[in-house]
């Protein structure tokens, strides 16, 4: 068999009838190419994997892929994952949001999942608008596009959600894109590895929604996008301010040994039986 | 390992916890908010030292969703609020609902709505608790008015959420919750503790969501080789998103039928002196206990008064509340709000007895005075 | 015929009247074995606001919690016995802190300085409490003294054991010699404790 006919047939639910929900073109399939052939280096086994997911296009992966899948509330999956982590610590914990999901409704559960440094990886598929309920603005629309919702012009300001998760306290973050798809096999590898809070924020690009209001063109032109203004972070150490102006760093932004929440409560629980911790 | 019993003077918020951890509860996630706090602080402590979880969140939506994705890996799982916090579960208590996992919620009732009153007591989330969150679906709510209450009712609300996958609510007033009594924590006593029951079935075959004749599917937790899908969208029996009138049909009457065909197993009450009498007090929470005590004071006037005491709100005991109707001319509900469970009772009596209320909603609790001046004002 | 004796300890927050309460329905509860169910009210603040702690005591399971006619009030402050006292009994007891309080509504009140000998011979007012629950053991019978100090001693932080057995022995004859006091007048004034 071929090896991409293999990982088909190894991780995506037989019993669950395809076709998938998104739009032809969009970037989610790809993520999720790449997240299974990640997983499948990484070695974790089908059943210590749960995969956690929240709402909107992204809310919908995991009921193709053949783990422990939960698909929870808007906003809400990283608050789901710490039960699931905390009561069972063996298991693998990957959270699948998109950026409304994560840094809008459920911003406050990503800075202090962050924060805690809670052992489970997540994974933001940022393409800039809420694509499921119809091209609303979302906290990542960059400044002065149009969406359903502003349809003169977005006032707001964006977040930046890697630079957030730096801010917040996870352990690992990194950036990559759909168009860059090797490279996001690597990243999301390298976040699977890490023990803590590891954030990858995948670009990507709703043509449907997003593209179409702001005359990007079809999905192969707003890939294209991507790859002329994502920049290496070791490219960008050498470029200046102005050279980096309408760039975005791809790569891994962030690696680093944090305590962990997990093994801090360990600490607690020894101290609770008064014995020393170790 | 025999347990050694025990006489203590606890708090109703003590006997909870004393409940919960005899109940195999562990898993807290929580959040600071009077007058439930004294749960999470002493779970805090109690918890890790049996190698179970407590956890601060950053909010009580957090919390609820915490304790779904613990009970999902197997961990018996609970949280502790008051009104504000409750109405910010009820978002994930609906998932919880449609995904059929296990969790206890205590609530401790303070008087709303809004921020309300902090350190008064109030009934007034009755109606919260069973219809708080949106769409159709079913509730058990338990509501203790002892100290032995507070302990027995947390081991059933496991028991009944174990059970039925349900939620179970237990909603305490802040007389109870704060009230201390002398309990003897029965150790050597045989407590009934239930379990999930798990699927025996090889994954294959495994129907996370099957309509069996109980209504209740077996439950396998995360990471036992059972890979299946929980989703908060309306599911067919595999756990699969479903927009097919019959499959939505199906699973929404089996999430009823799972409660209605087993009421007398989780409703739970006490009629005292109501055999002969012509009136009747509906009462619970810390407003049994008074209402218990008019009845004495009436009796001893020469008045037929009697009680019935209800320990479960939802669903709701016509059955008991119907017997009462019946063999009474006058029902008195007493009740620290605007006429919530009274409005139940209103609703199955049909002209079968007179129906009174007392609606308190000061902050103080009901007196016996006050439930007896009704009594003499109706009789 | 059953019994029941009302009991409401009232002051202000950070007096210690709710832990007072609880040692109080320990020692009765527990220790004496009778019927008990302690119940407080509170304000939203730590210190300062109005507190009340109530201990409602029967030889029979009790059916309503709070405290109605009182057979015994203690007050801590001025405003306590203002609010409470006509809540007593005729034949009920009022105990009062009478470092605080000054103006006493009813004949026959027991005045104990409990914050001025706490202050005076401890150099800490929060045993006021403590030397209240010795002299409550005394004035009235609804509590023994060996059930108190067991309940005490089994509350208190470690440490501060021989502190507070100290405190309640002196609450214990400041009470007694109020209760000799009563018996000889109408008015019991203790000025100071050296017995």
């Amino acid at each position: 068999m071929a090896e991409v006919t293999k990982l088909i047939h190894e991780y995506l639910r037989h019993d669950k009838k395809f076709p998938h929900v998104w739009c032809p073109g969009c970037g989610i399939g790809i993520m999720l190419g790449a997240l299974i052939r990640a997983i499948d280096r990484t070695g974790f086994s089908k059943d210590e994997i749960v995969m956690i997911s929240g709402i909107g296009c992204t809310g919908r992966l995991p009921v193709y892929v053949d783990f422990n899948t939960l698909h929870t509330t808007h906003g809400r999956a990283l608050t789901f994952a710490t039960g699931v982590k905390l009561a069972k610590p063996s298991l693998k914990v990957i959270v699948i949001m998109g950026d409304g999901d994560a840094v809008a409704i459920g911003g406050n559960h990503f800075i202090h999942a962050a924060r805690r440094n809670i052992d489970v990886t997540a994974i933001i598929l940022n393409n800039s608008v809420y694509g499921m309920t119809g091209g609303q603005f979302s906290p990542t629309t960059p400044y002065g596009m149009k969406t359903t919702t502003t349809m003169y012009s977005n006032v707001e300001q964006a977040f930046k959600i890697s630079e957030l998760a730096i801010t917040a306290g996870a352990a690992f973050v990194a950036r990559g894109t759909v168009y860059h798809t090797r490279g996001l096999d690597s990243l999301f590898e390298r976040a699977f590895m890490k023990k803590g809070f590891s954030v990858v924020e995948v670009i990507s690009h709703c043509h449907t929604q997003y593209g179409r209001l702001n005359r990007m063109g079809t999905a192969v032109e707003m890939m294209e996008w991507q790859r002329d203004h994502a920049v290496t972070v070791e490219k960008a150490a050498q470029m200046n301010e102005e050279e980096l102006r309408d760039k975005f760093k791809v790569g891994v932004l962030a690696d680093r040994e944090l305590p962990v929440f997990e093994d801090e409560y360990g600490k607690i629980r020894a101290m609770s039986k008064g014995t020393p911790a170790k | 390992m025999k347990r050694k019993d025990q006489e203590k003077l606890l708090q109703g918020n003590e006997a909870i916890v004393e409940g919960a951890l005899r109940a195999g509860c562990r898993f807290f996630a929580g959040y600071p908010i009077t007058p439930a706090t004294e749960i999470s602080e002493i779970l805090s402590t109690r918890l890790p030292k049996v190698d179970g979880t407590f956890i601060q969140m950053e909010d009580e939506i957090a919390s609820m969703g915490a304790v779904i994705g613990a009970s999902l890996a197997g961990a018996k799982s609970m949280t502790a609020t008051s009104g504000p916090g409750f109405s910010l579960m009820q978002e994930n208590l609906g998932f919880a609902c449609i995904a059929e996992v296990p969790c206890v919620v205590v609530n401790v009732m303070r008087g709303g709505p809004s921020t309300g009153l902090p350190t008064s007591p109030s009934q007034s989330d009755v109606m919260q608790a069973r219809w708080g969150t949106h769409g159709d679906h079913p509730m058990i709510v338990l509501c203790p008015s002892t100290i032995r209450e507070c302990y027995d009712l947390t081991i059933r609300a496991f028991n009944l959420s174990e059970k039925y996958r349900n939620p179970v609510i237990l909603l305490v007033d802040e007389v109870i919750a704060h009230m201390r009594e002398k309990i003897t924590l029965d150790g050597s006593r045989p407590i009934d503790i239930f379990n999930r029951v798990k699927p025996t079935v090889p994954p294959e075959w495994y129907i996370p969501y099957e309509d069996t004749p109980t209504g209740i599917p077996a439950m396998a937790d995360f990471g036992e080789g059972y890979r299946y899908h929980v989703t908060g969208l309306t599911h067919d029996i595999r756990g699969f998103p479903t927009s097919k009138p019959e499959e939505i049909d199906l699973f929404i009457r089996r999430l009823f039928r799972k409660i209605s065909q087993n009421f007398a197993d989780m409703q739970i009450g006490e009629f005292y002196q109501t055999e002969d009498a012509e009136i009747t007090v509906i009462a619970y929470g810390c407003v049994a206990r008074s209402a218990k005590r008019a009845v004495i004071d009436a009796r001893e006037r020469g008045i037929r008064a009697g009680l019935l005491k209800l320990n479960t709100l939802w669903p709701f005991m016509r059955t008991q509340v119907e017997k009462v109707l019946h063999t009474s001319d006058c029902v008195i509900v007493p009740e620290m709000n605007m006429g919530q469970v009274s409005r139940e009772v209103k609703r199955v009596n049909k002209g079968a007895a007179k129906v009174f209320t007392i609606n308190k909603v000061d902050g103080t609790i009901i007196t016996p005075q006050e439930i007896m001046g009704k009594i003499r004002e109706v009789c | 015929m059953s019994y029941r004796y009302d009991i409401r300890l009232s002051g202000s927050g950070g007096q210690g009247l709710i832990l007072m309460g609880i040692i109080l329905a320990e020692a009765i509860g527990l220790h004496d074995g009778k019927y008990v169910a302690q119940t407080q009210s509170y304000g939203p603040e730590a210190r300062g606001g109005s507190s009340k702690a109530e201990v409602v005591v029967s030889d029979e399971e009790i059916d309503y919690p709070k405290a109605m006619k009182l057979d015994l009030l203690v007050a801590m402050n001025q405003k306590s016995c203002d609010d409470y006292s006509m809540d007593l009994k005729s034949e009920g007891v009022l105990i009062v802190d009478s470092t605080f309080v000054t103006q006493i509504p009813l004949q026959g009140a027991y005045r104990i300085p409990f914050t001025r000998m706490a202050r005076e011979k401890f150099k800490r007012d929060m045993v006021a409490n403590i030397i209240a629950l010795g002299a409550i053991s005394k004035v009235t019978s609804i509590v023994s003294p060996k059930a108190i100090e067991s309940a005490v001693l089994a509350r208190v932080p470690k440490g501060t054991e021989k502190l507070n057995r100290d405190a309640l022995r002196m609450g214990m004859r400041a009470g007694q010699k109020a209760k000799q006091l009563m018996a000889s007048s109408a008015v019991s004034l203790i000025e100071n404790e050296d017995t």
